[in-house]
């Protein structure tokens, strides 16, 4: 009851922020002089081209763009009337891209679900590479077992994603017969699901997988390692000790437990961090995630594309972090008590 | 009488360095009580883990067999296999440590936390587990064995967990119970229950206990045998009446001229009051708030300090002594102004005679950093409160260099001759505080609060966190400079046998509340408020034909309301403080 509680209030201040969030990302955009629309118009007039701009003019008219920013905002935002009454984001109009000439909806359309799934796929390696591995260099600490993960972390981290993208793509179709590029094998593109296309892109979907993930997991591993090795020497490892537990248990049940904190923690920071990081690599690997599409928004001034990408990127981070506290209430007693008493 | 437990020339040392156990063997009889006293560093902890073999991955035993007797059949603890260890860890021979909260997982129910020796050793199901933890809790006291059942580690006090931890270990019905330090950790009432628990627990399972302890009041107490080490060595062994009595061993004379006593005084003298007050706390008292309150709901207050009203005479030692959750620290802090007393509070601070009283709550920031001058705090923890990387020199000379006072040269001067004051050596000046000993550290942290040359010392429990004969040391220097340096000392101790060396004045605090007040020995040959008696009661005399009366313990340790009709407050007020004799103050309605 006191989790429902504390779910239905941790929602609502997420909606919260993600209100000022939206608020900010619109200032932001907008704070470069002109817009995609009144650089277009400045263009074709250099160039002579009247008749281009009258429908510029029109677009320009039919977007609110001759508009107040603040009003620009809430039409945007969808709760104050536009050109065509309520029409924004609340209403599920995402706008207008004019770089790729269609709507928002169309142009992110399916790279929205290939990004979640990339990104999602990531997380899963991230925690399923760092967990074990982390334990593991905690428990044998100094030994060859912590000395060569650690190595591999490192290297992990160090080399550059791109880099890494390149000599796997290389060595994998070599010697795996890996695809190279993009998320799916090109005859199954706009097909509808099916088994083959799904067996597709999940071998696609390896070496990015990799890529994005390793400096994660890496990172992520010398952090539980760290944490494990404190807790390792507190008493209460030493009572489980003298109470006969065996060793592996020992370690799972107590010092893990406590050690999980951070790790779970880390759900909210990882996925900004991921999705940023996966932009290069995107356009690297022909990802079709909505990383190319922001880099491209962002220099040409598509606002509303742009405004859209970086609130979902937003969404995403916010909901990491909600499903982090949330996690966190339920496997820790003592935030759970606090959570209680506020 | 059949051994039980037979530990033969047992060395352990770490890397290849010389052993920090040399040669010790002692033996438990089945049913009895073993104490192995020492100070820090000698050895006793390690000698009872390398029973279990739980000992630090960078110690080994180098030598010597610890042999158990399992029904009839001894096994060499020392070289037995680890999965056969296993089942005899919390099985046959279990342990309890010194710090309950730290020594009991947060994360997992005291029920499951103690469960888990049955599943483990006898296989029990969820249900018999549950039941048999059940019945232990309410063997070892928990009033509620459901709810303890399902609390977590947080929930209890310190007594309660370590309640909880007894019950781990004895729950798999152990013939030898190992405890280190059980009640170091705990207050002095609270450590009187547990031990009185641990002798009703092995008078009816009749199991065998080694009692790991630095104070001689807790060994008198309890055990049958005692075994007396020092730097890894046994230095005196045999049977308690024996080593108590008379013993032989001039180390083990030496720990007993420094165990704290309670004197007994007879028809003490009452003295006239002294007019002049250095420091005076009037009507103080404080409040925090636990919860932030919001419109629907009221926040959560308690009240750590309440009505407080002392006075320190100048040149004079008072006390406050009380328990954890007190409120004497607080008193302490509210004295040096660093923290606010509640609306209403008053402290009064006259550096001398003649000057006028300033207000300590309400000082301007320029009148604050002269008031700090004069009052100065010396700390309990002397390992945590000097910086690990500053040279001794820079620790002493620091608060010179924060008040501009003196050239470079003369603050040196100034720290030289500090660490003569405090009985230590001007050749150390170059050094970090990691080279000294604890005691030596204390030195260094009183020598640090007398740089500024104050008037008043506020001293939070300084010797708490020392052995017994370093204790003595540093209360005969705080004696001394006291005399020499004319200082006045606001005083605050948990344990009234120090109390009753040092003060001129003790105040006994309870809950926030002054609940008697008296010079040391009308306090203590005529205590009247029954929590003052339970703690005379409760402190553990290096004497084994004066053991501790549990029964005067449990009729004022607990809550104001379980005292007699006579001091319980009624509604939460509390009985006001009335005046007996001359000078000795009882919170009562009598």
């Amino acid at each position: 009851m006191d989790i429902l509680k504390f779910a239905v209030r941790r929602v609502a201040t997420m909606m919260l922020t993600l209100l000022l969030v939206s608020a900010l990302i619109f200032l932001i955009i907008n704070l470069p002089p002109g817009d995609y629309l009144s650089n277009q118009i400045a263009e074709l007039r250099s160039t002579g081209q009247e008749s281009g701009v009258a429908k510029a003019e029109f677009l320009r008219h039919e977007y609110a763009l001759d508009r107040s920013l603040p009003e620009q905002y809430l039409i945007w935002l969808g709760v104050w009337p536009g050109p065509h009454g309520f029409s924004g984001i609340l209403q599920g109009d995402f706008g207008w891209s004019f770089e790729f000439n269609k709507p928002v909806s169309e142009v992110v359309g399916s790279a929205l679900w290939m990004t979640i799934m990339v990104n999602l796929v990531a997380v899963l390696f991230v925690y399923l590479v760092a967990l074990p591995l982390g334990v593991l260099a905690a428990a044998r600490s100094r030994t060859w077992v912590d000395y060569v993960t650690s190595f591999v972390g490192y290297l992990g981290l160090a080399t550059p994603n791109f880099l890494l993208a390149l000599i796997l793509f290389y060595y994998g179709n070599k010697y795996f017969n890996l695809p190279i590029g993009g998320l799916m094998a090109s005859e199954f593109e706009g097909q509808p699901m099916s088994l083959d296309k799904i067996k597709s892109v999940l071998l696609h979907l390896i070496v990015p997988t990799f890529v994005i993930g390793t400096a994660g997991a890496a990172a992520m591993m010398q952090r539980l390692r760290a944490n494990m090795l404190d807790e390792l020497n507190k008493p209460y490892v030493t009572t489980a000790w003298a109470k006969g537990v065996p060793p592996a248990k020992l370690l799972t049940k107590y010092p893990l437990r406590v050690a999980f904190n951070p790790f779970v923690a880390d759900i909210g920071n990882l996925i900004p961090s991921l999705i940023s990081g996966s932009v290069l690599v995107s356009v690297v690997l022909g990802l079709q995630t909505i990383g190319p599409a922001l880099l491209a928004a962002l220099k040409s001034q598509d606002q509303f594309l742009a405004g859209f990408v970086l609130l979902f990127v937003a969404a995403l981070t916010l909901i990491g972090t909600m499903v982090s506290d949330l996690l966190l209430v339920l496997l820790d007693p003592r935030i759970r008590f606090g959570a209680r008493e506020r | 009488m059949q051994s039980l437990l037979r530990v033969n020339d047992l060395s352990i040392g770490f890397g290849s360095n010389k052993p920090t156990v040399d040669r010790v063997s002692f033996t438990v009889n089945a049913g009895e009580t073993l104490a192995l006293v020492g100070e820090s560093g000698s050895g006793k902890t390690l000698s009872c883990r390398a029973i279990l073999r739980i000992l630090p991955s960078s110690a080994q035993i180098r030598s010597g067999e610890i042999v158990l007797n399992c029904g009839g059949n001894d096994i060499d603890l020392a070289k037995l296999g680890e999965r056969k260890l296993r089942s005899i860890r919390g099985d046959r021979v279990s342990m309890i440590f010194q710090e309950p909260m730290r020594s009991l997982s947060p994360l997992h129910r005291i029920g499951d936390q103690v469960g888990e020796v049955l599943k483990l050793h006898r296989n029990s199901s969820e249900s018999v587990a549950k039941r048999e933890v059940l019945a232990e809790f309410e063997r070892v006291g928990f009033n509620d064995p459901e709810r303890t059942y399902c609390a977590y580690p947080f929930e209890l006090s310190g007594g309660m967990q370590q309640r909880a931890m007894i019950a781990m270990a004895t729950v798999a019905k152990p013939e030898l119970l190992i405890a280190d330090e059980p009640t170091t950790a705990l207050d002095m009432t609270t450590q009187a229950q547990v031990l009185g628990l641990l002798k009703k627990l092995q008078a009816e399972s009749g199991m065998a206990l080694i009692l790991v302890t630095h104070d001689l009041g807790v060994v008198a107490n309890m055990a049958d045998q005692v075994v007396v080490m020092n730097k890894g060595r046994v230095m005196e062994a045999g049977s308690s009446d024996l080593v108590l009595g008379s013993p032989a061993h001039p180390y083990t004379r030496k720990l007993f001229a420094a165990a704290p006593v309670i004197p007994e005084f007879v028809d003490p003298a009452a003295q006239p009051r002294q007019s002049d007050i250095i420091l005076s706390l009037r009507d103080v008292s404080k409040t925090y708030g636990v919860r932030q309150g919001s419109a629907w709901s009221p926040g959560t207050t308690i009240q750590a300090v309440n009505g407080v009203n002392l006075d320190v005479p100048r040149g004079k030692v008072v006390a406050i002594v009380g328990e954890s959750g007190s409120g004497k620290s607080t008193c302490a802090r509210i004295a040096l102004g660093a923290e606010s007393s509640d609306a209403g509070g008053q402290v009064l601070f006259k550096e001398s005679p003649q000057a006028d009283a300033i207000e300590v709550q309400s000082l301007n920031p320029m009148d604050r950093c002269d008031f700090q001058r004069k009052a100065q705090m010396v700390f309990q923890d002397p390992h945590s409160s000097l910086s690990p990387r500053m040279q001794i020199v820079d620790a002493l000379t620091e608060p010179l260099d924060i008040h501009g006072i003196g050239t470079p040269a003369e603050r040196r001067d100034r720290a030289i001759e500090l660490l003569e004051q405090v009985g230590l050596d001007p050749s150390m000046l170059r050094r970090y505080p990691h080279a000294f000993s604890g005691g030596q550290r204390q030195r260094l942290s009183i020598a640090r609060a007398l740089a500024l040359r104050p008037r008043l010392l506020v001293c939070d429990e300084p010797t708490s966190a020392l052995d017994v004969s370093v204790q003595a040391q540093i209360l005969d220097l705080l004696e001394d400079i006291r005399d020499r340096l004319q200082l006045s000392y606001l005083f605050i101790s948990h344990d009234l046998a120090v109390v009753a060396r040092i003060a001129d004045e003790v105040a006994v605090m309870r809950r926030g509340r002054i609940i008697e007040q008296a010079p040391p020995e009308l306090l203590l040959a005529n205590p009247r408020h029954p929590y003052t008696q339970a703690l005379i009661a409760a402190h553990p005399e290096p004497d084994i034909h004066r053991p501790i009366d549990l029964e005067t313990v449990a009729m004022g340790a607990g809550e104001p309301d379980t005292w007699p009709d006579a001091f319980r407050y009624t509604d939460g007020a509390a009985p006001p403080l009335k005046q007996f004799e001359s000078n000795h103050l009882v919170r009562t309605h009598a």
